[in-house]
């Protein structure tokens, strides 16, 4: 409070100082008075040249704007202003224009211009604000001027500028409905961006303005999982909103089995929870269904699940309540459970949230019970809750009570029933009610209990009392015949009309129970009848006529005395009833068939009501949708559609993505690989889905290897033989060739689902071409394809580096040695391979060999791992970071006495710190017994080297193994880093030395940047310090390109340069380059690393290395050499 | 999505309106305030409602109704969401926020929601990224103006590059000449005790509230000792989430300034210790329309600590017209508008039990109340998280200094009541 009373002071001050002032302070109410001097005075001081003058009136202005003043006739005034230079008039007078342009058309044209300017400023910032101001005007005449602006922005080079667009088409959308197929242009173009920032906004637009174009999210859909979890709160909220809605059209209920079994027994149970027309349908569909095939998920159903997971420990009640809502749509019964912890954490927040959490969690409640049983004490009601609040408690504590719990229930109930409040008693007594209907166990406790209540001095309880009991009774009269007398009696006490019509119902239903009280009570009714209310009068009349047709000779004359009455009531619904009933049971001459029937009519047996919750079905609404809350359809609500009834075919699903469109996510995620990732540090969860996927590869790729037994005319044949793995993972959805019969199948990861159906495709496609043009050489029709394929620039480079690394693979297996032999190598070597196709997703149809499959699952992870924000154009092509895994031995199991140490150099960026070099463990216990507590100890370090310790593995079980990866800052020298590796029980000491190629990582240049660092590093220093060349023969088998990029790169953690004017750009394929650079960067210094390979004539070939370090540039000529002549 | 905000005063005047798109008028808030003479109380205003042509989402904060008018389909709790961030940013801005705070700085408030939302979608809701656009007002800053004659800017002079950063929450260049980063453990009981005293329900609720001035872009990583306590988190979106998956550890470039790390909830299956325990005796009598109240706080579970500020709060019953009550330890106040009597105890020793004892004259001729008013007890333990959480280490890696660290603990109530 102090700062704010300092402040007033002080902005009184300010504003004496300054020019007179009318009413600045609103409660001084001297705006009215003096409205056309102010104006004036305002005019004078927007006209001024002084800046704070104009600064002022600004101000002044927007104060009355925001109190909702009219301000709009100093429009031109004001309008000038728009080029103000100074920063704060120019915001201003943006938001007095967006205020008021609507209202001046005219005048806003003239600031059009300034905005037009601004779209050009080569400050990102200012033409994103100019983007937003001009789409914020709503001016008709303007619509193709923003429509422009907002395609030159959707292409802008700064994803800010992007977001902006994005958020400008519904404005426009909102202006003018016929650019709609424009915009869809533009929102399609945007889909495809990369970056978390532009991905909510895009969305929010989608939702806006076409959300029926579900076909738009087809090849988004896994990129937008992907991002999900670094996209900002809102955009979180909106995509995972749509998600679900695409999610329902794309695949199978989860629950189609379970429901056969699980439902079936619930309904014993809990009868009256599900409507039974519906549950037998669903139960035929669901038995229908499960004879045709087992339920299997689809890969990119669970790729949602997981990657919103997380998502419940947002802050933000609205992402949580977003992904509750997701789970309960689309999650297999079994895994909905997980939502309840962070609805029921949502229930501490403000009462508005708490409002909104508690409708949705009611609605869940009566499909899944179990879910929220363990938090019934979280909905217990406190005195000081307002009142909607404790009936939403209410309701939901009602919809959990079970045998189990209905008595712990009852016993709060029966605190409520005390309650100051009495709206929340009257709730509280039909939640009662409803728990005796639903339990038949406690029903007569609850019938007692009500029975009690009907001597309360409030009114409003013995009413509500009346009703619920009523309702009990009609389940079991016979056995109540004394509470009926007892509320008999009340007749005289009670005036509230509802509960007087329920007496009197009961009464005359029952009467036969009470045959002496009933005509009392009629007796009683006919005295006051002329002033009972309209509801109670209409009972009366149905208590007479069904005593008179049981008990005709005490009640005639009464029945005939109260069907007077009713005769001349003013209320016409009563004069009907009374005249209907006339007829039906007094018997005339003209009397009719029916009257013979009106015992049957009038004492039919009828059903006993069911209580149910107000929330029963509203799950047909989205949860968490105003539509939901409300239970109608609010504007502009998407409908949630029904599961399709029959599995969408999956290839189907696949041909619905074009390949190209694949080509540009992957290419996205791999770009954020290359970024630094900000919430890269998931190790914990990659490591060991990583090794488990690659070891039961490597024995697949072992087999196949030694399949094709290594000459390049068998090259074809390897094709084959992997092309048919893939089929056969695809049959495992497709479920309709059949080919060979490796076993292998395992639990698939979304991303192999991917690789599968495109690189399927491609294959199958490519391959008819690339068949005919092949010639002799692998590389060579390659490199046709790669050509051919190429359709932009950072495409196609993105593309000749995978094509690079599926290169690699091939030549290795095509050129392995015999396989028995070397089988542990080829195992191991083939193992490596296909990490290297981890990213391997050729974009455009191409004739390799393509990876297999589960290999992808890897890359998903790093993928996951590499998002972030990018904002920048990323450098287009990479290394995949663990294309040459070699595993080295840190400990052998029989030093380690059981335990086995191997590491290996990952290649990825070490999150916690960039300076270190990532190493990636991996423990195997071979003992009988499980090892405790695995750490590190006492590193012996040099100085200036630095060890991140991995977290200390508590349990590792006998027989398992796992991977986690430390940090090692090796300060660029190959010194080892020596440390002991503690158990529970021993310590041993290790040690892990690099290999200079591993000091490195890999750093993006393009082929001038490489050349002109070439030469500055040359220039720099005296000429050739800087320097090593070699001269060299290649090794037989490495004379082609991209045999030297696979060694180089294999040796050193180096990306490949593009070249500019390389064949992979020109369609026919020339002769290959002699020229291959690479480049990198020392991990912990950050120098230059640059490798330059000309490849000469006859097998011979120059090595260049520059560094600036002369020990790493000396040590790297050696490797490399060595690997190149080998 | 949001298409307009009114803040509207208890009294029921609109002080301030937006539009994001274009105008609304005002006369919508009149189905506001129809529902809101429905409803008596504030808390009970349905946050949404229904009209003909719009829905009204509100909420109730600091005595002022934010109500904002949406047209179509949005998930209400975005809405609420959003409208408390736009409450939490007005505090953070002008350190309350209130009708005369609002009413001062109005233009600072325009700019702020200018900034917020973009054709009712939000754009910049970080507290670090809106005071590089928009700047809080200080004292010495307006101080300058004055004195220069350029009136009180609050602009940005640079442009904010935080929306561009990879790091959305935290500006660069931040620069402190004290490097410090303090953490406040703050728990909170949530329990009902019935009348005998035994817990019908209890649980605790944390908070770990961070205070980081810190230069650069520090890389905090914060251990605890017992992290297995902790049953369920939410965190700020810094916070590494697979990092806390993995190695239950919290890694995170922190936001600059004060924001909230995380919140938590204790493992359900702890007991509670239960810091006090309350004796109580309130009776009302059918003759004489009186009643007599007899309330006794002793320490009860309090690890060695006092206990401090120790409040009672009841809700009397309506017909409860004056009480005539003697406190051993403390003042009381009753205030017969409200209905509320208050007993501030403070301190709680051993040695002397706080007493409170008296009689309550009620109205005459009505009937006595039929239930007892529950008690509302309100405490604070410094220096202790009755959970017994406790922070093991901070480390800090991408910056070279060594900042100054610390650590406080709180236990408070939360809401606890005793039935009677």
């Amino acid at each position: 409070m102090s700062t704010g009373s300092a402040f007033n002071d002080e902005k009184g001050g300010s504003s004496s100082t300054g020019e007179p002032e009318y009413g600045h302070d609103p409660a001084s109410g001297g705006i009215f008075s003096s409205d056309y001097k102010r104006h004036d005075d305002l005019k004078e001081m927007l006209d001024s040249n002084k800046d704070s003058l104009k600064l002022e009136a600004m101000k002044r202005i927007v104060a009355m704007i925001a109190r909702g003043k009219n301000a709009s006739d100093l429009f031109p005034a004001v309008v000038k202003n728009v080029a103000c230079k100074n920063i704060e008039v120019k915001k201003l007078v943006y938001v007095y224009l967006v205020r008021y342009a609507e209202e001046q058309q005219d005048l806003a044209l003239l600031s059009i211009s300034t905005f037009q300017r601004g779209l050009k400023d080569p400050n990102q910032l200012i033409r994103a604000s100019a983007l937003r101001v001009l789409s914020s005007i709503r001016v008709t005449i303007i619509v193709p001027i923003m429509m422009l602006a907002i395609k030159e922005a959707a292409s802008d080079m700064s994803p800010y500028v992007r977001k902006t667009a994005a958020h400008a088409i519904p404005k426009l959308y909102s202006l003018d409905p016929e650019q709609k197929d424009q915009l869809i242009e533009v929102i399609e173009k945007l889909l495809a961006d990369k970056t978390t920032l532009v991905a909510g906004s895009v969305v929010m637009a989608f939702e806006e303005v076409c959300p029926e174009r579900i076909d738009l999210i087809h090849k988004n859909y896994r990129k937008l999982c992907n991002l999900l979890i670094d996209v900002e709160e809102w955009g979180q909220v909106v995509i995972i909103n749509m998600l679900t809605r695409y999610a329902r059209t794309q695949f199978l209920n989860p629950n189609i089995n379970e429901s056969l079994l699980e439902e079936g027994g619930e309904k014993a149970f809990y009868g009256s929870d599900d409507d039974d027309e519906d549950d037998e349908e669903k139960k035929a569909e669901a038995a229908a269904l499960a004879k045709r095939k087992p339920y299997v998920m689809d890969p990119d159903h669970r790729l949602l699940l997981r990657n919103t997971k997380p998502l419940l420990q947002s802050r933000n009640a609205a992402v949580v309540m977003a992904v509750a809502q997701l789970y309960f749509h689309l999650a297999p019964k079994a895994e909905v459970g997980v939502i309840a912890k962070a609805l029921v954490r949502l229930m501490r927040s403000h009462s508005e949230v708490q409002y909104v959490v508690l409708q949705n969690v009611a609605t869940m409640t009566i499909k899944r019970r179990g879910m929220f049983e363990p938090y019934l004490k979280s909905f217990y009601i406190r005195s000081t809750d307002p009142t909607q609040i404790k009936i939403l408690k209410l309701e939901v504590l009602t919809n959990l009570a079970n045998e189990t719990n209905i008595s712990t229930i009852l016993r709060e109930f029966q605190t409520y029933i005390k309650s100051m409040d009495k709206d929340f008693v009257a709730a509280t007594i039909q939640a009662i009610g409803r728990c005796a209907t639903n339990i038949g166990e406690v029903r007569d406790t609850c019938l007692n209990g009500l029975v009690q209540l009907l001597s309360n001095r409030d009114e409003l309880v013995v009413a509500e009392s009346v009703v619920v009991i009523k309702k009990l009774l009609q389940m079991q009269p016979e056995q109540h015949s004394d509470i009926i007398k007892h509320m008999a009696k009340l007749t005289d006490n009670i005036q509230v009309p509802m509960a007087r019509a329920s007496i009197l119902w009961l009464i005359g239903e029952y009467c036969e129970h009470v045959p002496k009280i009933a005509p009392d009570v009629l007796r009683k009714m006919a005295k006051t009848f002329t002033n009972e209310e309209d509801i109670v009068k209409l009972q009366i009349i149905n208590l007479a006529a069904k005593l008179y047709l049981t008990n005709s000779k005490q009640t005639k004359l009464l029945t005939q005395y109260v069907l007077n009455l009713a005769k001349y009531d003013q209320n016409y619904d009563i004069r009907d009833r009374a005249r209907f009933i006339r007829q039906l049971i007094v018997p005339t001459d003209k009397s009719g068939a029916l009257s013979k029937y009106a015992k049957k009519l009038f004492l039919a047996l009828k059903p006993a009501p069911v209580l149910e919750s107000p929330f029963k079905d509203r799950d047909h609404f989205q949860l968490g949708s105003l539509s939901h809350l409300l239970n109608t359809k609010a504007g502009g609500y998407q409908e949630l559609p029904d599961w399709p009834e029959s599995a969408p075919d999956p290839s189907v699903r696949n041909v619905e993505v074009p390949e190209w469109t694949k080509c540009t996510s992957r290419k996205e995620r791999k770009e954020k690989k290359v970024e630094k990732p900000f919430y890269s540090d998931s190790e914990g969860e990659s490591g060991p889905t990583e090794s488990a996927d690659s070891e039961s590869d490597s024995g697949s790729g072992s087999e196949s290897g030694s399949e094709e037994s290594g000459s390049a005319s068998e090259s074809e044949e390897s094709e084959e033989e992997s092309e048919s793995e893939e089929e056969e993972e695809d049959e495992e959805e497709e479920r309709t060739k059949k080919k060979k019969k490796i076993d292998k199948i395992k639990p698939k990861k979304p991303e192999s689902a991917e690789s599968e159906q495109s690189s399927g495709e491609e294959q199958k496609r490519s391959r008819k071409g690339g068949k005919e043009r092949r010639s002799g050489s692998e590389s060579e029709s390659e490199e046709e394809s790669e050509s051919e394929s190429s359709e932009s620039e950072s495409e196609s480079e993105e593309e000749s580096e995978s094509d690079a690394d599926t290169k690699k693979k091939k030549k290795t297996s095509a050129s392995k040695p015999p396989p028995k032999q070397t089988k542990k190598e080829s195992k191991r070597e083939t193992k490596e391979m296909s990490l290297l196709d981890l990213d391997d997703f050729e974009p455009t149809p191409s004739p390799q060999v393509t990876p297999i499959n589960n290999f992808l699952s890897n890359s998903l992870v790093t993928d996951l791992e590499g998002l972030s924000l990018t904002d920048t154009v990323l450098a287009p092509t990479t290394i995949a970071p663990s294309s040459s895994v070699r595993m080295h031995e840190l400990l052998h199991r029989i030093t380690g006495e059981g335990l086995g140490v191997e590491y290996c150099f990952s290649r990825q960026p070490f999150s916690p710190d960039p300076h270190m070099v990532a190493v990636q463990i991996q423990f195997t216990n071979n003992t009988s017994s499980e090892t405790k507590s695995l750490h590190i100890e006492e590193p012996k370090l040099q100085s200036g080297m630095r060890i991140k310790e991995f977290p200390e593995i508590e349990v590792l079980p006998a027989g398992e193994s796992v991977n986690v990866v430390m940090g090692i800052d090796f300060c660029d020298s190959t010194q080892a880093a020596n440390f002991q590796l503690c158990t529970h029980t021993r310590k041993f000491f290790v040690s892990i030395q690099p290999p200079v190629g591993e000091l490195m990582m890999p750093a993006f240049l393009t082929e001038n940047e490489f050349k002109k660092e070439q030469e500055t590093l040359l220039n720099g220093q005296l000429m050739g310090m800087n320097e090593i060349t070699e001269k060299l023969t290649l090794g037989e088998k490495c004379q082609s390109d991209h045999a030297i990029i696979e060694r180089v790169t294999a040796t050193a953690n180096l990306s490949r340069v593009p070249c500019g004017s390389d064949k992979e750009y020109s369609p026919p394929p020339p002769p290959s380059s002699p020229v291959s650079r690479f480049a990198g960067k020392t991990v912990s210094s950050g120098s230059l690393v640059l490798v330059t390979v000309v490849r000469k004539e006859g097998g011979g070939a120059q090595l260049t290395v520059n560094c600036e370090k002369m020990v790493i540039g000396t040590m790297l000529v050696k490797d490399i050499l060595q690997a190149l002549t080998q | 999505m949001i298409h307009s905000l009114f803040l509207i005063n208890y009294a029921g005047d609109i002080f301030l309106e937006k539009h994001w798109k274009s105008v609304i008028s005002r006369s919508v808030c009149d189905y506001f305030f129809e529902a809101q003479e429905k409803a008596g109380e504030p808390d009970n205003v349905p946050p949404v409602i229904r009209t003909p042509h719009h829905y009204l989402i509100n909420i109730f904060r600091e005595k002022i109704f934010f109500v904002s008018v949406i047209q179509t389909e949005v998930p209400p709790l975005f809405v609420i969401e959003f409208l408390h961030r736009v409450a939490e940013m007005f505090q953070d801005y002008f350190g309350e926020c209130s009708e005369a705070a609002i009413k001062d700085n109005v233009v600072i408030v325009y700019e702020l929601l200018e900034e917020m939302l973009d054709n009712g979608f939000p754009l910049a809701t970080e507290s670090n990224i809106l005071k590089e656009l928009i700047k809080p007002p200080t004292i010495l800053r307006s101080m300058v103006n004055t004195i220069t004659g350029r009136g009180s800017s609050n602009l940005g002079e640079t442009l904010p590059t935080g929306q561009l950063s990879s790091v959305p929450w935290r500006r660069v260049g931040v620069k402190y000449t004290n490097n410090e980063a303090y953490f406040d453990v703050v728990e909170e009981i949530d329990a009902i005790l019935d009348k005998s005293g035994t817990t019908v329900f209890a649980e605790i609720q944390g908070v770990v509230d961070a205070c980081v001035k810190l230069t650069g872009m520090p890389d905090l990583t914060l251990s605890f000792m017992n992290p297995r306590l902790l049953d369920d988190v939410s965190f700020h979106p810094c916070v590494r989430f697979k990092r806390w998956e993995s190695e239950k550890v919290l890694s995170f470039i922190p936001p600059d300034g004060n924001f909230r790390l995380m919140s938590y909830h204790v493992n359900a299956q702890n007991l509670v210790a239960i810091p006090v325990y309350v004796k109580q005796n309130i009776n009302f009598f059918d003759s004489g329309s009186s009643g007599r109240l007899d309330i006794t706080v002793g320490p009860k579970q309090t690890m060695g600590k006092t206990v401090e500020n120790v409040i009672v709060t009841i809700h009397m019953p309506k017909v409860v017209l004056s009480a005539n009550l003697t406190a051993t330890q403390g003042t009381y106040t009753y205030d017969p508008v409200t209905k509320i009597l208050v007993w501030d105890i403070g301190k709680l020793t051993q040695q002397k039990l706080p007493n409170l004892k008296g009689s309550l004259s009620l109205q005459s001729g009505a009937p006595k109340p039929e239930e007892n008013p529950s008690l509302n007890i309100d405490l604070k333990i410094q220096q202790l998280a009755i959970s017994g959480l406790k922070v093991n280490r901070l480390d800090m890696y991408g910056e070279k200094y060594k900042p100054f660290k610390g650590v406080k603990y709180v236990t408070k109530a939360g809401k606890f009541q005793v039935r009677t």
